[in-house]
Order: C-alpha cells, then structure tokens, then sequence
C-alpha cells in the first residue's frame, strides 16, 4: 500500500483555493501511483477560524460543491481530508472525512478540543463523542485528530476497535523552540507516535499543517510508524510537501508473531477495572 | 534550569518564513525597519533581508541632535552587512521645535517625542516604499514595557518579539551581525550617556532569567525567589510586567451592542488569506 501525506499550507477561511490545492495533490498523489492521500486537520478550512467557523461548514455529501469534487477524485485514490461538519442540528465540528470509490465511508468528529494555552477550540466547536474504526480496502483504520492522541484512550480504543492503521491529521502550532534541532512540540508528537506503533503493534501515519496564521508557525514533518516503531518515512520541517510512503501491510502478522501485545491484551481486565475506578 | 540558549538555524527558518508569509500574504514584497544601530532592529533587518531580498527592505536612519554618531555608523555597518537600502531622515526639525517649547522637558517626554516621530518617518516610508514595517522590540523589553507606545514598539510584524534579549544577540551573531554593534551597552539613544540597563536599574541577563521562569516556565514569584532571585528584583519586575500590560494590547472598546470589536468579533489578521 502506497501512503501519500500532504503536508499543505492552507488560505484562512477560502475553502474554494483549499479545494483546488486538494484536488492538484491528490493528482500528484495519482501521479505517483499512491492509493490513499492523508490532508491535516482543518486541511480545506484552515485552522485558527474563531468567528469564521459558521461560514466555512460544509456537509459531506455528494451534492455539496466542495465535497463533489472529492468524493468525484475518491473513485481514483482513497484520501482523508479536514472539514469544518455542520450537523442537522448546527453544531460545529472539527472533522475528518475518509472518502472512497465515491462514497463517504467514515466521518471523524474530533472528541478532545484543546482550549487552554494558545488553542481555543472548546469556545467554536462542540465536542465530537464517538470513537471508531472502520473498514477500508487496505484493512481496517482509526482517524483522530490531534489533541484525541494527546490522550491515550482514543488510539487505545481504536486499537481494540480493531484498527491496524492509525491515520492521525494536525494542524499543530510550532512552539518551544530551545537547543534542540527540533521544537519540543514535533519532538512530542513524534515520540506519540512512534511509541503507539511500538505499543499498539501497527501502522501510525501523521499529517501536519504548515504555513503560518498570524504569528503561529505550523511545523510539518509528516511520519509514518511501521508495527516496530521504524520510521518508514518523514516529510520536512515548515516547508510544504507530499511524502510517500510504502507500507507493508504484511509486517503486522510478522510484528504480531513476535510481540503478541493484542493477543494477550485483556480487555475484561481494563473494562472490569474501570468499572471501579469511576463508580467510586 | 534557566537554559536561554536556541537553535538559530531553527528560528532563522521559522522567521525568514513569518517575515515572508506575513507581508507576502497581504500583497507586499518590501519591508521598512528603522535602524538605530543597535542589536534588536540590526536583527530584525537581517531576518527581513534574508526572507524578502535585501533589495527589498528599507532601512532607515533617524537621528536627532543629541544622538551619539556611533548609532550612525553602527547602523551603516549593518546596512553595508546584509546589503538592504538605505535613507536617513534626521528627526530634529520635526522634534526639536516641539522640545523647545518647554525649556525643562524631562527627558522622558523628550524620548516619547523622538520614538514618535520616528514611528512618523518610518510609516511615512512604509507608504513611499511600498513595504511594512517590521518591529524591533525584544521579549524582554516588550514584558517590562520598555518601550514608548505608538513609537518604537509601532509595527505592522514583529519577528523579534518571542527572544530574550540573551536570544536576540545568539541569534544576531549567527546570523552575522556586526560585532561592534552586538557588543556595545544596549541603549535607546534618547539623551546622552543613556543606557537600557543604567535606566531599568537591572542588567538584561537578570532579567531575561527572571522572566524566563516567571512567563516561560510559571514559576510563581516567590517560587523565584526559592530559586535565588533577589527579592526586591522580583517585585519590582512582576510590578513592571504588570504595571505595562496596557503596552501590549489595543485599547479596550466599552461594550453596548451584542457584537463588540475586541470581544465577540473575532477573527485573525490573516483572515481570508
């Protein structure tokens, strides 16, 4: 399976000049026989909105103008991409939307909006409260975004879910800049990563934003994990590009074989364990 | 730990590229930066040159009578340096006739005089030039509040505005800064003799250590204390901090309506680009 991360810049709130820099990576993408292409969080919106949020929602169906278009290039190569869902209800959220062969197969509403520091999420978006995998035709998948993999429970939830690939999107503002060749906040994400692949024993993708909105820099540096922990591919730092990746999906039997951590993992155990720790 | 040093190729690249974006963005090619001849604007004008083409940026000399000559030749130093244009614009015509109007003017309201009519100048230029002005305020004096409001601290960007001042000459030295000009006593040039540190009663590396653990790592005041920070000097820095937030925001609008500019309007400057 061939993995394409496009770590984009995007125009703050003009989702049409999003869409065409979707629609010519996903081409690129095409062009290098990729089958499945992974935006960032926020990818066709931008991602410091505030007051912008009602005005850039869309609905992920076929006759919304800008998921047409997707869902149209879906039927070419499989692709994520970050949205801004209005539900029937106008509520807000910040999405995930995995197309395929035409159709919607999976929406992803973020479950953890980060409104503390810099982030104020919780003040425009409503909290996403579902966490699920899903099937595809590389296996079976989990998406989350950003702050849900600051939190251990949703890539665990997703694990037992039954996802073997772990598609992960940001737009993770740049900060903590010291000694180090990288900022605290990518050498924090990476080592996440890398230590779900090593724990969960699969395959961990991350795409990121880059560009700037205001004086916030966005970081890049898309990853991917294989079920050891080896990196199989990085994008660069702060600079736009579409790295590819090749996964060898059949490197799960063999991670397995050797480290059965899902075999053994015990379920009842957390569940009943659980039970304890929040009826107290 | 106090560990101030940076990574400046890192920060090179992630502030050529704010430079870059942030003017690019808004239809502008050219940046306009007023040069004193000390460190923090010499930075500025590295990182503008080295983002958008040294030809693009303009530099932009301001003495006053009383200004020592070495701010001129330090400033020409970094305008040889890193190849930008160039203009001088003496500043004593416009200010002087104001000054004079009161023999004893202390010298604080004569520095607020000057920092302004430089501001004047520089967005003068900035409409003549075709290109923004990028600021030159540092970390440090931005949290003191060492700065005079719509004077030096006017700006459309500040690359600079996240570094100590201990980060703003590790980076200038990186970037080739002339030695003459990182190695002379900071000082705003308002009057003779006048240096920063002579004037906050402090030196900068105090400062920018005190403040890395008060604003950077949280430590509460007497949490610095503990951590072998003089009393005093803590008080009177957490007092300046506070006393200068009015420095760092835009005036506050009194709220009638449902939607207020400040409260409840909210949107980025990069709104829609």
């Amino acid at each position: 399976m061939k993995l394409a991360l496009a770590q984009i810049n995007t125009k703050l709130g003009d989702v049409e000049a999003n869409l065409e820099k979707h629609l010519s990576l996903i081409k690129d993408a095409r062009a290098q026989d990729a089958d499945l292409i992974l935006f960032p969080e926020l990818s066709l919106t931008g991602y410091t909105l505030q007051d912008l949020t009602p005005s850039v929602s869309h609905r992920p169906v076929d006759d919304d103008p800008i998921f047409r278009p997707l869902l149209e290039a879906s039927r070419e190569i499989d692709m994520v991409v970050g949205f801004v869902d209005e539900d029937t209800r106008h509520r807000f959220y910040i999405a995930n939307a995995y197309l395929s062969q035409g159709e919607v197969v999976h929406v992803h509403h973020k479950v953890y909006l980060p409104t503390y520091g810099l982030f104020d999420e919780g003040r425009f978006f409503a909290w996403g409260d579902s966490i699920r995998a899903f099937d595809t035709r590389f296996g079976r998948v989990g998406m989350l975004i950003c702050e849900d993999f600051w939190h251990a429970s949703p890539p665990y939830l997703l694990w037992l879910d039954g996802a073997d690939i772990l598609l992960l999107t940001s737009a993770s503002p740049g900060r903590g800049l010291n000694n180090d060749e990288r900022l605290e906040s990518a050498r924090w994400v990476e080592h996440v990563n890398r230590a779900y692949a090593n724990v969960f024993t699969c395959f961990v993708a991350h795409s990121n934003r880059v560009g700037y909105e205001d004086g916030l820099n966005f970081w890049g540096g898309a990853t991917v994990f294989d079920p050891n922990g080896a990196l199989l591919a990085r994008g660069p730092y702060h600079e736009e590009a579409l790295t590819i990746a090749t996964l060898d999906l059949n490197q799960l039997h063999r991670t397995r074989v050797r480290l059965p951590l899902l075999r053994d993992e015990r379920t009842r155990l957390v569940q009943s364990e659980l039970n304890r720790i929040l009826s107290k | 730990m106090i560990e101030l040093s940076i990574n400046t190729d890192l920060a090179r690249k992630i502030l050529t590229g704010f430079i870059r974006s942030e003017l690019t963005r808004v239809g502008f090619s050219r940046a306009v930066i007023g040069l004193s001849g000390g460190i923090d604007s010499a930075l500025s004008c590295a990182l503008a040159a080295e983002a958008i083409g040294p030809g693009n940026v303009l530099a932009v000399r301001m003495p006053y009578e009383t200004s020592s000559p070495d701010s001129l030749e330090h400033a020409q130093l970094v305008i040889d340096r890193f190849g930008v244009q160039s203009l001088t614009v003496p500043i004593t015509e416009m200010a002087a006739p104001l000054i004079a109007r009161e023999p004893e003017m202390p010298n604080t309201r004569k520095g607020n005089i000057m920092a302004r009519c430089r501001m004047i100048v520089l967005y003068d230029q900035s409409e003549a030039f075709g290109g923004l002005v990028v600021g030159t305020s540092n970390k440090t004096e931005i949290l003191l509040g060492y700065s005079t409001l719509y004077g030096d601290s006017a700006c459309a960007i500040n690359p600079i505005g996240d570094l100590y001042k201990a980060q703003v000459r590790q980076l200038a030295r990186a970037m080739g800064v002339p030695e003459a000009v990182i190695a002379k006593p900071p000082s705003a040039d308002l009057w003779t003799g006048q240096t920063d540190e002579g004037e906050l009663g402090f030196t900068y590396d105090e400062a920018d250590r005190l403040l890395y653990l008060l604003v950077d790592q949280r430590y509460r005041p007497q949490e610095c204390v503990e951590a072998g920070f003089d009393e005093a000097f803590v008080r009177t820095v957490v007092a300046r901090v506070r006393r200068n937030q009015f420095k760092r925001m835009l005036p506050p609008i009194a709220k009638l309506s449902n939607r207020t500019v400040g409260y409840d309007f909210l949107y980025l400057r990069d709104w829609g680009t």
